[in-house]
């Protein structure tokens, strides 16, 4: 197993095109180890794509897309990424992170003691033969963490992850969040929602329409944002007037 | 209509001991083609919902057609391979309900791939992006899609089950309708109709039609329950 | 890799359920209404009693029958169409013709009897009657003994049917038994073998219009598949059941066969 780090990642000049329209417009950036990262952009900016751009569920019409040091196939995967809506297999809730651990290849002693944790640092070990599908919204996005965390991964990607969820749901998982930043895994998230943003951001990406217009230190972005559009979407103002 | 009741209540209460030899074939015959053709089949309609392979479409398509193969044209084909003038003549199974077991393996297994296609297909759709997240490769994801679609392909079982208990063109053929060898349900049925026993061969019929709905009516409460359980 | 291996092996391990008969058996290749007729139900066990030797009978026309062993498919072939058999002899494909037994066809017709023959004795008359009323008469058109026996009698009739037939002629290309459901269903005129006629329960308006015609006796034979073409027949076995067939013991049960009080075949080797 590679002892380098996956990171930094460097994006260069990518764009991504479907059915004609442009979706991600020559974007350069690198992320790099440390302070979480959120992604910010209104409905439609490309957030999502740009995310999956990163993870490697799509690839660019043009530009590159480099870690550090490229994971090998069949190793177990460094970066994980947990999506608006979880998908469960129909298992029960353990089952469902053992699942990620056993694809990684890990024997099954360890398997259990680490899917023991996952659980634990999530809040869900009471739920751990429960079957995954019948639980909540907010249990199964939180055990979508703990299963994208198993590996303990260098880099979490988290796509509008409490978009779908009331609340008290969403103070759930941004907790959980919170813990892994503090535990050292790099936090890279999209969200539309400010006060989340503000929450667990240390810096801050602004998309808009595909094209990243700004780069800044979380209080640095709210308080002298540098572009109109940025300006305009941080008042809650729309796009188009 | 009445006659053909009482007929076949008076060999169920009789528990005639040909009527048992004879049911106890047919469902020997069609659960073993269902359990070969779904070995089979099952793992294919998966590897071609998930996997990339050139003329991919043309495969489905075909697959699909296939679903519909007369059964007397698959017998009349199982019969002129296992002929002894035929190429594998040498095995020596015509006649034999392992020759039926072929047939309707043969008759079933499209139905099988291409119906568990359609269903792992349509869970690849909801579970592609989150499997490739994981790390799983494209022989892991068939494996775990079929697993995790395991009550929808109950039901392509059955169907699978229902096309084999009910056809009679095959095994007439491959089986020759030996008494007491090869003679199972719907090779009796057709015997009874053809010696003019109308209401023997009509009550048979109610005992078949009685098998394949108890058979789907377990099948649907598996699926209910797991359901309840599963999510 | 190890999937595949698990896969072949629970596959080898269904098909392979069935485990080898271990009992020895023979195929003969037979007729539909030989079967229909009851007689092997009866036959068979005594042969099988004293020889240990199971019979499983394949029941079809006769031209398919022969056909099968042409293919190697029988052992022994057990029909009754004296000219097609000859010409599976000149083939090569069996070994000998034993006459073994004889039942006699009926012509059975409705019971409204449009063709005014019920109760004659003359079937060449009887058919020559059918035609000028136009009655509908229902054919195997099978290759069947019995529907070969059927050309030969409208031949034999001054009839040729193939060119003087009409609507009223219908050829189904049925076995026996469908073909009386077909005639009871229309009301129709057709030659059958006693055996099934006996044995058919869905007779609707049927019955016997002529019966005892010399013409209408129907013989039946005897063969083994002939080992020296087909490699696989089972010779011995083969050969034992024929030997049975034709000797007294054989020919005795055949005559002890009977239906409601009636025998039904008539045992003649020589």
């Amino acid at each position: 197993m590679s002892k380098a780090s996956i990171l930094p990642l460097r994006l260069a000049e990518v764009s991504f095109a479907a059915g004609g329209r442009t979706i991600i417009d020559r974007v350069s950036l690198e992320i790099e180890t440390g302070p979480s990262t959120i992604i910010l952009g209104a409905n439609g900016a490309g957030k999502s794509v740009l995310m999956r751009l990163m993870h490697g569920l799509l690839g660019p019409s043009s530009g590159r897309i480099e870690w550090n040091a490229p994971e090998r196939p069949g190793a177990p995967r460094k970066q994980a990424m947990v999506f608006q809506r979880p998908v469960m297999l129909r298992r029960s809730a353990q089952a469902n992170v053992a699942y990620a651990l056993k694809i990684a290849g890990i024997p099954e002693p360890q398997c259990r003691v680490l899917v023991c944790e996952s659980l634990e640092s999530v809040g869900l070990s009471h739920l751990a033969r429960r079957s995954a599908r019948v639980l909540s919204g907010g249990e199964q996005q939180r055990l979508a963490l703990a299963r994208a965390w198993a590996l303990h991964p260098e880099v979490l990607f988290l796509d509008e992850p409490t978009a779908s969820l009331d609340p008290s749901a969403t103070r759930e998982i941004e907790s959980v969040i919170k813990a892994f930043d503090a535990a050292g895994t790099k936090v890279v998230m999209a969200t539309h929602n400010l006060g989340q943003a503000r929450r667990l951001g240390d810096e801050i990406l602004f998309l808009d329409r595909g094209r990243l217009l700004e780069r800044a230190p979380v209080g640095e972005f709210f308080s002298k944002p540098k572009s109109a559009q940025a300006a305009a979407f941080i008042k809650g103002e729309l796009p188009w007037t | 209509m009445s006659e053909a009741v009482s007929a076949a209540l008076a060999l169920l209460v009789g528990l005639d001991a040909k009527l048992i030899e004879i049911v106890l074939l047919s469902l020997r015959v069609s659960l073993s083609a269902v359990a070969i053709a779904a070995l089979l089949g099952l793992p294919l309609g998966a590897a071609i919902a998930v996997g990339r392979l050139p003329g991919r479409k043309t495969l489905i398509v075909l697959l699909n057609a296939l679903m519909g193969l007369p059964p007397v044209v698959v017998g009349l084909l199982v019969y002129l391979l296992l002929s002894r003038a035929g190429p594998l003549g040498a095995l020596g199974i015509l006649f034999t309900p392992s020759a039926m077991i072929v047939a309707q393996t043969i008759l079933i297994l499209p139905i099988m791939a291409a119906l568990s296609r359609q269903a792992i297909e349509d869970a690849w759709r909801e579970y592609e992006e989150q499997l490739r997240s994981l790390g799983a490769g494209r022989m892991n994801a068939a494996l775990t899609l079929l697993w995790d679609t395991r009550f929808s392909l109950l039901t392509t079982i059955l169907a699978g089950f229902g096309r084999a208990a009910a056809e009679v063109g095959a095994v007439m053929i491959v089986g020759g309708n030996i008494d007491g060898v090869t003679r199972v349900m719907t090779t009796t049925i057709a015997l009874e109709t053809s010696k003019g026993d109308l209401p023997l061969a009509l009550g048979l019929g109610i005992i078949l039609l009685a098998i394949v709905i108890a058979v789907n009516a377990a099948a649907y409460l598996t699926k209910e329950l797991a359901q309840r359980r599963y999510g | 890799m190890d999937m595949i291996r698990r896969l072949l092996l629970s596959i080898a391990l269904i098909a392979a359920l069935p485990a080898i008969a271990q009992e020895k058996f023979i195929v003969v290749a037979s007729t539909t209404s030989t079967e229909q007729s009851g007689l092997f139900g009866y036959l068979l066990p005594v042969f099988q009693k004293e020889t240990g030797i199971q019979v499983r009978v394949v029941a079809l026309g006769t031209g398919q029958a022969l056909d099968l062993a042409r293919r190697g498919d029988a052992d022994v072939v057990f029909v009754h169409a004296r000219s097609a058999e000859e010409k599976f002899l000149a083939e090569g494909h069996g070994v000998r013709r034993f006459d073994v037994m004889y039942n006699d066809f009926v012509l059975i017709g409705p019971k409204a009897d449009p063709a005014k023959i019920s109760g004659g004795k003359d079937i060449l008359e009887g058919l020559r009657k059918i035609k000028a009323a136009a009655a509908p008469f229902v054919s195997r058109g099978d290759r069947s003994g019995t529907h070969i026996a059927e050309l030969d009698l409208w031949k034999l009739a001054g009839i040729d049917i193939a060119k003087e037939k009409g609507p009223w002629y219908r050829d189904t290309g049925q076995g026996m038994g469908p073909a009386l459901n077909t005639a009871a269903a229309m009301n129709a005129y057709i030659l059958a073998d006693r055996g099934t006629w006996i044995s058919f329960k869905n007779r609707g308006e049927l019955a016997v219009a002529v019966e005892g015609d010399k013409r209408l006796f129907n013989q039946y034979g005897v063969m083994l598949v002939n080992p020296a073409k087909h490699p696989n027949v089972k010779k011995d076995l083969g050969q034992a059941f024929v030997n049975w067939v034709i000797s007294p013991e054989g020919q005795k049960t055949i005559a002890e066969y009977k239906i409601g009080g009636e025998q039904l075949f008539f045992p003649n080797a020589k």
